[in-house]
């Protein structure tokens, strides 16, 4: 096999999006439709593609690595990715604007920009795919340009997302000039001759840190989170709530865990206090939210924080990064994002009269007037809060777990407090949508067949994950021990 | 590495640089006014890591830092133009570009 066919999907990936944008400029905004089909078939083909691979290696001069982990995450972001394209035509049909086909088309080129990020092996091609990532979502949540909310959300968006980009751009040349080079490799082997620690390594290490931590919505660099959430358009806001956290979270597991493992001194302590930080944060500022967005937005810093509590967790006897804990976290994301989506799946397509349901209290009475709708909802709640049979309990579980074994306990103990917390605020949602009297005007759903395909979907993984769990239990053990255990 | 004070090192560009970010940092966390400001303040850390990696190019690290620093600066120029397409979108709606003045989110 020759180096770049490692690069396959993504090269699918482009070449569709290019496709697809050539097609929207001469065929118009008419095109939007069949744009958003195509895009949403190329990334599933990707993700096929992703799947059928069997080798690992590193390619393309050493940028870009490919092996179990990366092929595991790849294909939860595709998915990610394609799941959040299918609520658009449902969103912005009933806009004024419509479907645009610019819209698909920023989506896959975000995604492509994710692809590379979880495949970087070298600091310049993390930071050019991280910034590939990055246009595409500021473009994105400033989508509705008529909308004032949108932009001012596009602009908060780009203005924190580009300072943190600044500052890790400042960590990663301290990084650089500490090692000699910018593979990941190179700093490993730096890493290892096991001198002391020089001050510009650890501040270029934090600095990085720092970054990740925006990207992550960590506290306390979540501000922006419940702000952006509340403000993009709803499927740009689904789309942020999944894939760009698996490629960041996945990303930081690599770097923190492969190159800069040997200074694990460093960086656990951090981590540490950001999910500390996070799950407090997300669990209690949750509980005050009306906005369904913005909820979800503190939902997303509570479960960062747990997962980051997996990061954190280290291998007693062999001193790297816990096997179980990484493969907590990757469960954690698969049933995570599958929830997320499910929740902003069944809002996209609620409609008061003409207007958007943006509100908690806009979902009462939803049970009498789409019974199965509310059932969704509910099991995707419950799964976010964590109860038992549904995925979302295995998540919390793995990671938990890996954090006593690793002797964390004081922070799986306030992981678990956190989201007996966080519960609340799920559960409240599913109170008023059960048990409180509608204002009376009618709740319309309109959807379209590939969106309750979409719903149908993530209901079954969530609810009959616990019947055959072992394909996502076991593919993420496989993936981890492939990237941690050399 | 200092040496002689007057001997122009790498801890002198090192210097510049961290003087250069934190000039940038500082803009960006006490700026309320305008948005502008805040985007030629993340323009001044971008410089500043890029002048570090030169920096460290030149003093033994090879040739990869230069390629880097070329890298930063392409992405720099897509990131202002996409910021500034943004700004105009916005200005647009609010007639304003205050830092102060994007409050319509809150919680």
């Amino acid at each position: 096999m020759t180096s770049i066919l490692f690069a396959l999907p993504e090269i699918t990936v482009a070449l569709a999006a290019m496709a697809l944008l050539l097609i929207g400029a001469f065929r118009g905004d008419k095109a939007g439709g069949l744009v958003t089909s195509a895009a949403v078939v190329s990334l599933l083909a990707a993700a096929a593609l992703v799947a059928l691979g069997r080798e690992s290696g590193v390619a393309l001069y050493g940028m870009f690595a490919v092996d179990d982990y990366r092929r595991f995450v790849k294909v939860m972001l595709l998915i990610a990715a394609a799941g959040s394209l299918v609520l658009a035509p449902v969103f912005f049909g009933g806009q004024k604007s419509g479907l645009k086909p610019e819209y698909p088309v920023l989506v896959m080129l975000a995604t492509l920009g994710m692809m590379l990020m979880i495949s970087a092996h070298d600091w310049i091609a993390l930071y050019v795919a991280l910034e590939l990532q990055n246009l595409g979502l500021y473009v994105l949540t400033a989508f509705q340009r008529e909308e004032k909310r949108s932009s001012e959300a596009g602009l908060k968006y780009f203005m924190l997302s580009a300072f943190s980009s600044a500052i890790m751009l400042f960590g990663l040349s301290l990084l650089y000039g500490f090692a000699g080079g910018t593979g990941f490799d190179v700093m490993a082997h730096t890493l290892a001759q096991g001198q002391a620690m020089p001050i510009g390594l650890v501040v270029g290490l934090v600095f990085v840190m720092a970054g990740f931590a925006l990207k992550v919505s960590a506290a306390p660099f979540h501000m922006w989170t419940p702000d952006v959430y509340e403000g993009a358009p709803l499927p740009v806001t689904a789309f942020l709530a999944a894939a760009p956290k698996i490629a960041a979270l996945a990303l930081l597991a690599v770097v923190l865990g492969v190159p800069l493992i040997a200074a694990a001194s460093v960086w656990q302590p951090v981590l540490m206090a950001l999910a500390v930080a996070s799950m407090a944060l997300g669990s209690f500022a949750g509980l005050l939210q009306k906005n369904i967005k913005r909820l979800m937005a503190y939902s997303a810093i509570a479960n960062v924080g747990t997962m980051l509590v997996g990061l954190a967790a280290l291998d007693p006897v062999a001193g790297g990064m816990s096997v179980e804990g990484l493969q907590g976290v990757l469960i954690y994301l698969a049933v995570y994002f599958v929830a997320t989506l499910g929740v902003f799946g069944v809002v996209a397509g609620l409609r008061q009269g003409e207007a958007l349901v943006e509100s908690v209290d806009d979902l009462a009475g939803l049970s009498q007037a789409h019974p199965w709708l509310s059932l969704v909802l509910a099991a995707m709640l419950f799964s976010l809060a964590g109860v038992p049979p549904l995925a979302g309990f295995f998540g919390k579980y793995f990671v938990l777990l890996a954090a006593v074994k690793a002797g964390l306990w004081p922070l799986a103990l306030i992981g678990v407090l956190a989201s007996v917390v966080a519960a609340g605020y799920y559960l409240r949602i599913v109170k008023i949508m059960y048990f409180d009297k509608g204002s009376g005007s009618v709740l319309t759903s309109p959807r379209s067949y590939a969106h309750n395909c979409g719903l149908a979907l993530a209901t079954l993984f969530v609810v009959l994950f616990v019947l055959w769990p072992s394909p996502v239990i076991e593919g993420a053990h496989q993936a981890v021990e492939r990237l941690l255990v050399p | 590495m200092m040496g002689n004070l007057f001997t122009i090192g790498l801890g002198h560009y090192l210097a510049l640089a961290g003087m250069l970010f934190v000039v940038g940092l500082m803009g960006v966390v006490m700026n309320r006014r305008n948005v502008i400001v805040w985007l030629m303040s993340i323009e001044l850390m971008l410089l500043a890591a890029t002048l570090n990696l030169v920096a460290f190019s030149h003093f033994g690290g090879g040739i990869a830092g230069q390629a880097f620093a070329m890298i930063v600066l392409t992405v720099a120029a897509a990131e202002s133009a996409i910021g500034l397409a943004i700004l105009v979108v916005a200005f647009r709606q609010r007639g304003e570009i205050a830092v102060s003045g994007l409050s319509d989110l809150k919680g």
